[in-house]
């Protein structure tokens, strides 16, 4: 309580100390304002960026909005917003429609978990036909064979399964969706990937909290969330079996790890599901920042590429807090080369 | 309203000329500026329907009337149809009209006829108070309080004594059309119990008295003198609690399922108009499902409408078969 009294006394102060230096610049001199758009994901990143980003130039001022994937590349197609954010690269034919070639710049990577709600929560083992299976609705009892045989000497339950999904759109289950449409063809094929599906089995929570809500009240019930969602509430996660026949639980080295083993194309629109490293992940994705090749503001321009490039590099080292896996090194690398094309 | 006195103005007699032509001007002013305040209703409404017309143009143009028809809601393969959402809204909101109107009318007469008049005022302010929880609390205690309790306590009666109906069939999730229907009856509770009680109150005594009169016992005073009386009104106050149903979001959304659904069990998920735009809005990357997405909205106002005309044809039959017999 304490604690708690100092910490927002300091935070008011902070505040106060902020607003009066603000109000000098203005009358010194004009700060440049940066406007963004797009992914929630990515929001508390651009929270922790934008705050720290003000202490290394005091001249710019970050404005982030979490307004979701789809209107973040809304509002730079209209150009109403400086960069866009979003949780799946853009198709070709969103590109198409923007008035100006758009750069990706992967800016944070994450995971998402699979957890689950069975007596004792034990520590689960699945692979990516039981996954698929379970969210096919083919496979819908905890005792089933395929379930049993991966988790030896785990007391499975006769209970039924009860899928739980996002409701909403999300760059979440976009990554899930991903996963599963690349290991399993049948889901490929009938159901696909998307920030939202037409789901074939189980119920739909809307957000994160309403995905760990309905599993936390269903016994019996799978679901999936983001991975820094999961550990901050300590929820049950499962080890998944990846590409290299290995089982591993999500955290943010294991991500950063199948970000590093992932194959990247130069345009930066690279999907990391299944990725082949030993240790890493299976079911994991990047979060892009959007930016066009060509900007309209010379001087403002290079400003956001500045604050763009500080980012991928400096801002790596402070994802861990937030549960992001950091960018690797050699990606950190290119998306630098890549923001030094933007004119 | 129906006498013709009471419409026309009388003009006031001239005093001085002067304080004539004042409050003339007031009086003009004062017309303008209500006029000015009705006119904005019908304005907004227009403006809503333009921009969920504009909105949805490219789905209109895509779907058609298949829009209506379709319950395939697809968004890997771009295609919508709103039957399952129109569906979902129309049941759930069914159900909490079912609990709510019940209930909301015997709480009204017992708090304007029955109740302990030390009692009335405290009871009501204690039912208003329910209206004033976000919706949004409402859905949270739903998931993690009513629907637990009704998944382990009332459902599996309903299966085991009702089973044999299509309705309470199939598996027992918790969340689904019944918990939404019950926890959108909780929500509009208060609009009902309060219209209701304002009906009821402007029952004339003398009605009440005059049955007392003839010796009726207190049921048949509330059956014969006041409920038939108020018929129309309590008509209404269902007609508003159902229109409030219709537009819940937040909470429906929690404890529905989200699910594009279209069958028989109440004990399954599924979504409504209302929570599938919430749900799917933010990240609907398509224009064209963007576009579906406006079109639902466009969906949910003409199922208020509809369901509005319905009423008032309803409740028209109503009274004229009454005065017919009453005649």
């Amino acid at each position: 309580m304490k604690n708690l009294l100092t910490k927002s006394l300091v935070a008011a102060v902070g505040l106060s100390v902020a607003i009066g230096c603000s109000q000098k610049q203005e009358v010194v001199k004009a700060q440049t304002l940066i406007n963004g758009a797009g992914s929630s994901f990515d929001n508390p990143a651009f929270m922790m960026w934008k705050d720290a980003y003000s202490k290394h130039d005091k001249d710019v001022q970050i404005n982030y909005q979490s307004v979701g994937s789809g209107a973040g590349i809304k509002q730079l197609t209209s150009q109403t917003v400086d960069f866009g954010a979003s949780d799946a690269p853009m198709t070709d034919e969103a590109m198409k429609a923007a008035p100006g070639k758009i750069l990706h710049i992967p800016v944070v990577a994450g995971a998402v978990a699979v957890t689950y709600n069975i007596p004792g929560s034990p520590k689960l083992k699945l692979d990516e036909s039981t996954l698929a299976g379970i969210y096919l609705g083919e496979i819908t009892k905890w005792n089933d064979a395929k379930i049993a045989s991966l988790n030896e000497g785990v007391k499975l339950p006769d209970t039924s399964i009860i899928v739980v999904h996002r409701s909403d759109g999300s760059g979440t289950s976009f990554i899930f969706t991903d996963y599963l449409s690349t290991v399993n063809k049948e889901w490929a094929a009938k159901v696909g990937k998307n920030t939202s599906v037409n789901w074939p089995a189980g119920v739909g929570g809307k957000g994160n909290e309403g995905v760990a809500g309905q599993v936390k009240q269903l016994p019996g019930a799978i679901g999936y969330v983001e991975l820094a969602y999961a550990k901050q509430n300590k929820l049950p996660v499962a080890d998944l079996k990846n590409a290299a026949g290995k089982f591993i639980a999500p955290s943010p080295e294991s991500v950063s790890e199948a970000m590093a083993t992932a194959t990247i194309p130069d345009d930066f629109r690279f999907s990391m599901v299944n990725a082949p490293g030993e240790g890493s992940y299976p079911i994991a994705g990047a979060s892009w920042v959007l930016l066009y090749e060509k900007q309209s503001d010379a001087k403002k321009g290079k400003i956001l590429v500045n604050f763009l490039k500080w980012c991928v590099t400096e801002g790596q080292k402070m994802s861990p807090q937030l549960d992001y896996a950091p960018l690797p090194d050699s990606v950190q690398q290119r998306a630098v080369k890549l923001l030094d094309t933007v004119k | 309203m129906d006498t013709d006195v009471a419409t026309t103005p009388v003009k006031p007699a001239p005093v001085r000329a002067g304080a004539q032509s004042d409050s003339q001007l007031g009086d003009r002013v004062f017309h303008l500026l209500c006029l000015a305040g009705a006119l904005t209703v019908g304005v907004l409404l227009l403006l809503v329907l333009w921009q969920l017309l504009k909105g949805s143009h490219l789905s209109l143009q895509k779907f058609g009337l298949k829009f209506f028809t379709s319950s395939h809601w697809n968004p890997v393969t771009d295609e919508f149809g709103a039957l399952p959402f129109i569906f979902g809204t129309v049941i759930s909101s069914l159900i909490a009209l079912l609990i709510a109107v019940p209930l909301g009318v015997g709480t009204a007469i017992y708090l304007t006829d029955l109740a302990p008049v030390k009692l009335r005022q405290p009871m009501t302010s204690l039912i208003e108070m329910l209206a004033a929880v976000p919706s949004v609390v409402w859905g949270l205690w739903g998931l993690f309080v009513l629907m637990p309790l009704l998944r382990e306590n009332v459902y599996p009666i309903l299966q085991k004594w009702l089973g044999f109906l299509p309705l309470f069939q199939g598996p027992i999730y918790g969340i689904g059309l019944l918990t939404s229907g019950v926890i959108l009856a909780i929500m509009i509770l208060p609009i009902v119990t309060s219209v209701s009680r304002e009906v009821l109150r402007s029952v004339p005594n003398l009605q009440r008295e005059a049955a007392y009169a003839l010796g009726a016992t207190r049921w048949e005073v509330t059956r014969i003198a006041v409920l038939s009386y108020a018929r129309r009104g309590l008509f209404g106050a269902a007609v508003l609690g159902l229109g409030r149903a219709i537009g819940e979001t937040m909470a429906v959304t929690m404890v529905i399922g989200n699910t594009p659904f279209i069958g028989l069990s109440l004990f399954h998920p599924a979504s409504t108009l209302a929570s599938g735009i919430a749900n799917e809005f933010t990240e609907a990357t398509s224009d064209l499902y963007l576009s579906s997405l406006f079109e639902l909205g466009l969906v949910l106002l003409g199922v208020t409408i509809l369901v509005n005309i319905l009423a008032q044809v309803m409740v028209r039959a109503f009274t004229t078969a009454e005065t017919r017999r009453v005649a």
